[in-house]
């Protein structure tokens, strides 16, 4: 009998709560939440020692779903939210989830400085190039030729880049993922937690309502096509000469995380309140 | 070598650790498919995928029993040649409008890899005899479930072309 048949070493299933994901038949946010299992299991962290956040958006109903702290923020504010909750518990792990309108567009500048301060977060963003929950309106992401009834022009304007701009801006792992690998995901998902720092994972994820033609990704994606690197400059020539379609890590730098100096350590609330005394 | 480096089984017990894994995850998948067509109000297929989930559990447990041991492998910690276990169905296959018919398309689709996932293992010249000879007795069987859902899937008619047409669409815009 092999080990992983006798240890009671966590599974998958272990890290996912009773509450039924609501996405629609087919969504890519699936296999996130699969990965995200997987990964989780693999890493062997506790419930308690995980934290889940999330902004808004159908992607973002992610902490619902997994059986461990979760925090279902506001629009485009996980990103303070999950840096806080680091800042405040330096021993959780954290992990920060949304979709790209809510990370790239309400929640843009936040992206920015997460890159930039390197905080020890893994942040998973779910990108469909549309606003799926509000029924279909162009992102950031959005092809700028991509036509719809809410957009029948196209946008006109071009897309967000955001691998590009997170290793521009300083994250300390950049890499893209695809949700019909669940299993590659995971192996990603796994690096970027171990990477210290602020570790960013674009993930091709399907919308199948409102981007129909995504099912293709399935047969254009390209596994294991970036080549990870250490180093910026070659990093930043393979993301420019990239079609969006290659998948794996990009980028593992070792860039220390903003850790602030430990302070007074816990503070009674009379006294933190005083401190805001009129 | 660890089991996240392995590909394929050296021994028998690996083998047999490998194809319950498989079923475990075919099973906890078609029963979380159950789940999802039940939220979006397709009972029928939703109650399909329940009796998928059970068949595959059945499967699991079988191994389980002639192995003695007490509960399935980490299906996370194999590597496949496919996304997941070759037995597991892929979430993006699934629409909210499918029918019977489509559902069991999908099963086939399963069967027909885990056929040929064994029959490979048991063609690698590489491998024992005995592990080879396990090997081929299980792409039979998953050749005989293929065929029993080819006859479960002719009780039900091939939908039309339009067959996923909603009149009342759930993403109208206007």
């Amino acid at each position: 009998m092999t080990e992983a048949a006798t240890a009671t070493i966590p599974v998958p299933s272990d890290y996912k709560s009773n509450v039924k994901p609501v996405w629609c038949p087919g969504c890519g946010d699936f296999g996130v939440l699969n990965a995200m299992a997987k990964a989780m299991a693999r890493l062997g962290l506790r419930p308690e020692e995980l934290a889940v956040v999330s902004g808004i958006g159908c992607s973002s109903r992610i902490p619902a779903y997994t059986a461990c702290y979760g925090f279902h923020g506001v629009h485009g504010r996980a990103l303070p939210t999950g840096t806080g909750l680091k800042l405040a518990r330096p021993d959780l792990t954290v992990i920060v989830t949304g979709g790209d309108g809510d990370g790239y567009s309400i929640g843009g500048n936040h992206f920015l400085h997460a890159c930039r301060r390197n905080v020890d977060l893994t942040y998973i963003v779910m990108d469909n190039r549309v606003y799926g929950m509000t029924k279909g309106q162009p992102s950031p992401t959005t092809e700028t030729h991509w036509t719809s009834k809410l957009a029948p022009l196209g946008t006109g304007i071009n897309e967000f880049h955001p691998m590009a701009i997170a290793l521009a801006a300083g994250a300390n792992f950049v890499a893209r993922g695809f949700t019909g690998d669940p299993n590659g995901l995971a192996d990603i998902i796994v690096q970027a937690i171990e990477t210290p720092g602020f570790s960013f994972i674009e993930v091709l994820s399907p919308c199948i309502t409102f981007r129909p033609e995504q099912k293709d990704w399935k047969k254009t994606v390209r596994h294991g096509n970036l080549s990870s690197t250490a180093d910026l400059a070659l990093a930043a020539r393979q993301i420019f000469s990239d079609d969006g379609m290659n998948l794996g890590v990009l980028y593992a730098g070792a860039r220390p995380p903003y850790r602030p100096p430990i302070g007074r350590g816990r503070v009674a609330a009379a006294d933190l309140a005083a401190e805001f005394r009129i | 070598m660890s089991d996240r480096d392995r590909n394929d089984p050296g021994s028998a017990n690996e083998f047999m650790a490998q194809a319950c894994a498989l079923e475990a995850e075919a099973a906890e998948r078609y029963a979380e498919l159950a789940e999802l067509m039940r939220a979006h109000h397709n009972s029928e297929v939703a109650e399909l995928f329940g009796k998928l989930a059970r068949i595959e559990g059945l499967h699991r447990d079988q191994i389980l029993e002639r192995m003695g041991w007490a509960s399935a492998p980490d299906p996370a910690t194999f590597r496949w040649q496919t996304p997941e276990g070759p037995e597991t169905t892929d979430f993006a296959d699934l629409h909210y409008l499918m029918t019977p018919w489509h559902a069991l398309g999908l099963a086939e689709h399963n069967e027909r890899r885990a056929a040929e996932f064994f029959e490979r293992v048991a063609g690698r010249a590489d491998l024992s005899a005995d592990l080879r000879a396990v090997a081929a007795e299980t792409a039979v069987e998953e050749r005989g479930h293929v065929r029993l859902i080819q006859a479960w899937q002719a009780r039900f008619p091939e939908p039309g072309p339009d067959w996923d047409e909603d009149l009342d669409p759930p993403a109208a815009v206007d």
